[in-house]
């Protein structure tokens, strides 16, 4: 019993990881229909620009998070502007297919500045067992997965209030419903995708800095974050919440999976397990649990 | 001047329903193939043969499934380069365990079961269209290759599911020279390539592009979706498979289910986009362009580090290449999404006129 | 187009019995109700309009027809025979084409290859042929393609037969649509408003084309359109909708003399 609530907790915390790269997507598909291939580039070229950074210059931590911030805030304007404006009215098929090659692209220029070498990144938090748990209930729980579950928990509720309770978010919300409406209201939508993408940036490094930290920066990364695309298609791609339980039920699943039908198989089913249950979920309900229903007119 | 089509009336329906219409074309056509059939086995390198053209015969095949799943049929696949591993290994099987097999039905038996996996794996597309079904097809390209990596009957029990092919052989003649082998695939490619072209310009075709472009009213007329698009599935991932045996029959000799990993699949779709969607010539355009980039890539840093007398570290090729690659699909599908089929036939409708400018 | 009773052209056009009758369809999206309890019928060889202000139901009612959508109650009957539910596949199989309002036409394709689309069931090579070309297939291809071009006459759009419909002209890829329909040599043509945005020139083509393919080909025609001087100069018979629900229905004359049809066009709070 133990064990299983061990391996149980241990697939959540490693869920809440992929909800933060799930959010990335989440937001910008809300706010522009974009299906951002790319952020799992984005999580690698934060992590590769604060690591980089903090290896050449070796300022205090504050100081490197903001210059990483401001270095994803400039790729996510420029991404916008040059690579999604002119592809404004394309089907959507065409802006996921740039996508693709923005991520290739992102990829080998976060390598050419900074070098393909696997990096350390470190939070100050240690990846070790919290004594509390282990003696009270004898399960191992690593100290470091609650803190970033911590952190996401934060991250989650502070873009939920902003989505909903500001007018900034209620813009964010009216652009990603219809462009031509929002623009006829009065909504400034240049400066809105520049908001989003921002938004998406730092949702980037945040995920960058914690998978960073537990995995070692490098290029297995972004390998990682496809695995945020079964996330979203269990939890609907238009939901913060969506991320957040389609994360969670992921992780778990993946991790109870390997140990339990694991050892039967041969293991290493967590490369392809995520993505047959995403497909076993597509097929009974395709907009995933939170998402919505689309109707097509004829 | 060159170019005109003047004074080439077509008298019959048969005779614009040729591949070739324009003469100019035929003659061009005719002159690229006895390049290809004499010209090349005469004056080609080894180094050209083995690194170059083979390689560039079987993508260009790859890509032609991959474009008629995607470019004609419009349904998006990440998953090529599982398809192509179905093919390679169940040709390594079949020619194994069956005695006396020839090995072209291996390599069709190969091609055939690539195509009921396609099936497989594309009977989500009934439900779902788009990235949804690019995820889909994500399931296939992670779960295959552990497949067969962990069943070694596979891979006749090898440690990490090595094969190596075995040696082509028809009729006695056995085709291990670069040469030989080089037009083995040629005539396979060729042949697959004509097949292709009659599809897409037949009944199936049309069923395909009426379902890639608005799925409600070719049901309304009377198509029936499903099987439109389990055809294209099968169809395509029969064409993969028949390319992942050359791949390893004819290209590496030896390879590993980790070789049809996401990256590979990933560079098909990136000539199927740069070639041209929808296109027979832009599958071999974009293969050739995609084959052929790296070593352009190569040759120009090289040269271009040793001018200004920089000092290359060792990943920075591999580096450019996914900045470039990335780069020309965006620059491809902001100014032009056929690819360089389109810039093609572009360029030929400036030759008509040529000199003249309009 | 102002000539009174102008359907009456070709006196020799006989009409015939029942073709289709729709009985009691009621259909709804959610909460909204698209169609109540609409009932009439279609006798075989006539030209049958259904007009009504704009939500009324008018394109539901053809979807359920053919099969697009199946409406929670009703039924349908075609050609003798009753359904319950009708798909697209079916309903195109048993002679029944259409014409979309906002033009379903295939953009990749040029003109000739969408027309042949409409020739998809009448042909029967299998994949093999296909992939050869030579031989069957291709005798098949060219005996399509010579029927195709027939339309492609009547319609008087060879000069474009190679383009890709997506360059076309609005009106010119109406009428290629309607060729698409007439490939499929329709018992029964459904018609969602062949003349949405065409000037006068325009509309006076399409209609001649519609009179004449009643006329030569005996095809009977259920027509969406919104020109009242169309509807009542080609159509033998008429059924008005409203909110979904039917408020009138008999001759053009008849109907519009209709109280409840004329407050339904002028906005009579009802």
């Amino acid at each position: 019993m133990q064990f299983f609530l061990e391996v149980l907790i241990g697939g959540l915390l490693a869920g809440v990881m992929y909800s933060l790269v799930a959010l990335g997507f989440v937001l910008i598909y809300k706010a522009s229909g974009v299906f951002n291939f790319a952020q799992g580039a984005m999580v690698f070229f934060a992590a590769l620009t604060f690591v980089g950074l903090q290896e050449k210059f070796g300022l205090p931590f504050g100081v490197t998070l903001a210059l990483s911030l401001a270095a994803m805030v400039v790729l996510g304007v420029l991404t916008e502007r040059i690579v999604l404006r002119p592809l404004v009215n394309q089907p959507q098929i065409t802006l996921f297919m740039a996508t693709i090659g923005l991520t290739f692209f992102i990829e080998g220029l976060a390598q050419l500045i900074w070098g393909t070498e696997v990096r350390r990144l470190d939070l100050g938090i240690q990846d070790e067992p919290i004594e509390a748990l282990m003696e009270r209930f004898n399960i191992l729980v690593s100290r470091f997965d609650v803190a970033a579950a911590l952190v996401a928990g934060v991250l989650v509720a502070v873009l939920a209030v902003f989505f909903n309770k500001t007018r900034i978010g209620r813009a964010l919300r009216a652009v990603a419903d219809d462009h031509q409406a929002a623009m006829a209201v009065g909504i400034p939508l240049k400066q809105i995708w520049a908001i989003v993408w921002s938004v998406a940036g730092f949702v980037a490094l945040v995920a960058g800095l914690l998978w960073g930290a537990r995995n070692g920066v490098q290029f297995a990364l972004t390998f990682v974050a496809l695995k945020a695309l079964p996330v979203l298609i269990l939890g609907g791609f238009e939901s913060i919440l969506g991320a957040i339980v389609g994360g969670l039920i992921i992780g778990a699943s993946e991790k109870l999976a390997e140990v339990y039908l694991g050892p039967m198989i041969g293991g290493g089913i967590e490369g392809w397990f995520a993505y047959i249950m995403a497909l076993l979920f597509l097929l009974v309900r395709p907009e995933g649990l939170f998402g919505e229903k689309h109707i097509d007119r004829v | 001047m060159l170019y005109r089509e003047a004074g080439q009336f077509r008298t019959s329906y048969e005779a614009d329903q040729q591949i070739f219409p324009i003469r100019q074309d035929r003659i061009a056509f005719a002159l690229l193939m006895a390049v290809a059939v004499v010209g090349v086995p005469l004056f080609a390198s080894d180094y050209w043969l083995t690194a170059i053209l083979i390689p560039f015969l079987v993508f260009a095949l790859a890509s032609l499934g991959l474009n008629i799943l995607t470019g004609y049929a419009g349904q998006l696949s990440l998953g090529t380069a599982a398809f192509m591993a179905v093919g390679a290994f169940a040709a390594y099987n079949f020619q194994l365990r069956v005695p006396g097999i020839p090995i072209l039905v291996s390599f069709l038996l190969g091609g055939a079961s690539a195509a009921l996996v396609g099936v497989a794996f594309g009977l989500p597309s009934l439900r779902i269209k788009g990235f949804y079904l690019a995820v889909a097809t994500l399931a296939a390209q992670f779960f295959v290759p552990w497949l067969l990596v962990k069943v070694g009957w596979f891979s006749n029990y090898s440690a990490s599911g090595v094969i190596t092919a075995q040696k082509i052989e028809i009729l006695g003649f056995v085709f291990d020279s670069p040469v030989r082998r080089y037009l083995l695939v040629l005539a396979i490619v060729a042949l697959l390539a004509l097949a292709a072209k009659n599809l897409v310009r037949s009944r199936i075709g049309r069923a395909w592009m009426a379902v890639r472009d608005m799925d409600v009213a070719a049901e309304v007329i009377g198509i029936r979706i499903m099987r439109t698009k389990l055809i294209a599935f099968a169809v395509s991932s029969f064409y993969c498979g028949v390319a992942g045996a050359l791949y390893a029959f004819a290209y590496l000799g030896s390879v590993e289910p980790d070789a049809f990993n996401l990256d590979l699949s990933f560079r098909i779709l990136f000539m199927v986009i740069i070639g041209g969607v929808g296109s027979i010539l832009g599958s071999f355009l974009g293969a050739a362009f995609i084959t052929l980039l790296p070593i352009l890539l190569e040759v120009l840093l090289h040269g271009g580090a040793g001018l200004l007398g920089l000092n290359l570290s060792p990943g920075t090729p591999s580096m450019m290449q996914l900045v470039v690659f990335g780069g020309l699909i965006i620059f491809f599908l902001i100014v032009e999404p056929h690819g360089l089929a389109r810039l093609w036939q572009i360029a030929k409708e400036k030759l008509r006129l040529w000199p003249f400018p309009y | 187009m102002s000539e009174p009773a102008s359907h009456e052209h070709n006196p020799g056009r006989r009409i015939g019995g029942t073709l289709l009758s729709v009985d009691n369809i009621s259909l709804a999206f959610g909460g909204v109700k698209a169609l109540t309890d609409i009932s009439f019928d279609v006798l075989e060889h006539e030209i049958r309009a259904i007009i009504g202000p704009n939500g009324a139901g008018k394109s539901s009612m053809l979807n359920c027809i053919n099969g697009v959508y199946t409406p929670q109650q009703g039924r349908i009957r075609f050609d003798g025979q009753e359904f319950q539910r009708m798909d697209p596949h079916k309903a195109a199989s048993m002679g029944i084409a259409r014409t979309f309002q906002n033009i379903a036409l295939f953009k990749g394709m040029s003109v000739l290859d969408n027309i042949m689309t409409g020739r998809m069931l009448k042909m029967r090579t299998n994949l093999f042929l296909q992939a050869l070309y030579v031989g069957p297939n291709r005798r098949e291809e060219l005996e399509h393609r010579r029927h195709v071009e027939h339309i492609i006459d009547f319609l008087q759009i060879e000069s474009v037969r190679k383009t890709p419909v997506g360059r076309l002209p609005y009106g010119v890829q109406k009428r290629v649509e309607l060729g698409r329909a007439l490939a499929a040599e329709p018992r029964l043509l459904l018609l969602d408003e062949p003349m949405a945005g065409m000037n006068i020139e325009e509309k006076q083509d399409m209609c001649r084309f519609v009179l004449d393919v009643n006329d030569e080909f005996g095809t009977t025609i259920v027509l969406i359109e919104h020109d009242m001087g169309v509807v009542m100069d080609i159509s033998d018979r008429v059924v008005v909708l409203d909110y979904g629900k039917k408020i009138g229905d008999g001759t053009p004359g008849e109907v519009r003399a209709n109280k409840a049809v004329i407050d339904a066009y002028l906005g009579v709070a009802h």
